[in-house]
């Protein structure tokens, strides 16, 4: 295991490199999430978000390169290792991935139960709390096949955040709600962040959300970070691809007819 | 995160320091309900308590539900901002007694005792 020294990002990626068989998916990523702030990942379907969150989460082992999370190198951790830096981290995950057999309330405990020796008591109340934190104390008994979209989402929302973790990964937090739950699980974002000092990750491709909660954006294209900077530096950049998908333009229309045909053509 | 208890003229003071997690809470519930069976009103010093996380939260909220049902005053003392934004955040700040100074709950302490009588 490598130490990373520097203790004021959360995060430090270096020169990740990821192949599935022959084909390259993350291309010499770089990137540093500095502690306490929120971090939004965006990018097309296809550009490797979810291999790099993968790889954040120590589930998918680079082909090169490093991870540091919390100072411990994931990459060339071994699984003890990683397990101790997972403790840490809480993952919502996009459909939720709550287990059909135990209702919300299990659901969200078992991770204390798990990892800690706290007394029943005190895990009930705080399962209690993280449910009224996302308003879903009245569902605690319901089970997950009970819940609409919006209310699954807010449950692996509470499950991810019972351990009170240093790190939030979040896939698709607002992806398939109403605009007033998704404002709503916005808002939960940043009131986590300011609170309970959270270092947040959120891979989204969702706009409205990416202005409101970022503190910083990295924008993905084809396996690469192709830009980082804060909300207002991405808004100006004048990478044709950054202004394509602020401004929702199809892909096609950004791709140079020369490149397209060597696409399609296969360079014949 | 440390614990020190002092016996005060009608209640009970126990002053919190350091970091209050998962670690040290199963310390505190220990404490706070250990106290309470003493049949004293607490009051819990917060104020060198640099964080305090849900589970130390909790331990706090059946402290004070331990003390309503023993019909026992219960609060708490020189909260810092970071603390208050956790209970805040979860509610809490509405529901919990919260003082700036011990002589704040003395005097709830004896208008308690004299409704009693």
């Amino acid at each position: 295991m490598s130490t990373d020294n520097s203790q004021r990002n959360a995060i430090s990626i270096r020169n990740l490199v990821v192949d599935y068989g022959q084909r390259r998916i993350l291309s010499d990523v770089n990137l540093d999430i500095p502690m306490g702030q929120i971090m939004v990942i965006m990018g097309q379907s296809g550009a490797g978000k979810t291999t790099l969150l993968r790889c954040l989460l120590g589930l998918k082992k680079p082909t090169s390169g490093s991870v540091h999370i919390l100072g411990t190198d994931i990459a060339s951790a071994s699984l003890r290792e990683i397990n101790k830096v997972r403790i840490q981290m809480g993952v919502a995950f996009q459909g939720g991935a709550l287990f059909s057999s135990m209702s919300v309330a299990e659901n969200i405990q078992l991770a204390l139960r798990e990892h800690t020796n706290l007394d029943e008591k005190t895990i009930e109340i705080m399962t209690r709390i993280k449910l009224d934190m996302v308003n879903m104390l009245p569902a605690e008994h319901l089970m997950p096949a009970e819940l609409s979209g919006g209310m699954t989402k807010r449950a692996a929302l509470a499950r991810a955040i019972i351990m009170d973790p240093k790190l939030l990964f979040f896939d698709e937090p607002s992806a398939g709600l109403d605009p007033s739950t998704a404002a709503e699980l916005d808002q939960l974002i940043i009131t986590l962040k300011n609170t309970m000092r959270m270092t947040i990750v959120v891979v989204t491709h969702e706009l409205d959300s990416i202005f409101k909660i970022a503190d910083h954006i990295a924008v993905m294209s084809n396996g690469l970070i192709i830009e980082t900077g804060t909300p207002q530096q991405i808004t100006a950049s004048t990478n044709p691809e950054i202004q394509g998908m602020l401004n929702r333009k199809p892909r096609e229309t950004i791709v140079d007819t020369d490149t397209h045909l060597r696409r399609l053509t296969g360079g014949v | 995160m440390e614990l020190t208890l002092k016996s005060e003229t009608g209640f009970d003071l126990l002053a919190l320091s350091g970091e209050v997690d998962m670690h040290f809470s199963p310390k505190l519930r220990e404490k706070i309900l250990g106290t309470l069976k003493d049949g004293k009103p607490l009051l819990i010093d917060m104020a060198q308590v640099s964080y305090i996380d849900s589970s130390g939260i909790a331990s706090l909220v059946e402290g004070f539900q331990t003390a309503k049902s023993s019909k026992l005053p219960y609060g708490l003392l020189n909260i810092s901002t970071t603390a208050l934004q956790v209970l805040t955040l979860t509610r809490l700040d509405k529901i919990f007694n919260l003082y700036s100074s011990a002589e704040q709950f003395k005097a709830q302490v004896t208008t308690h005792a004299g409704a009693i009588q």
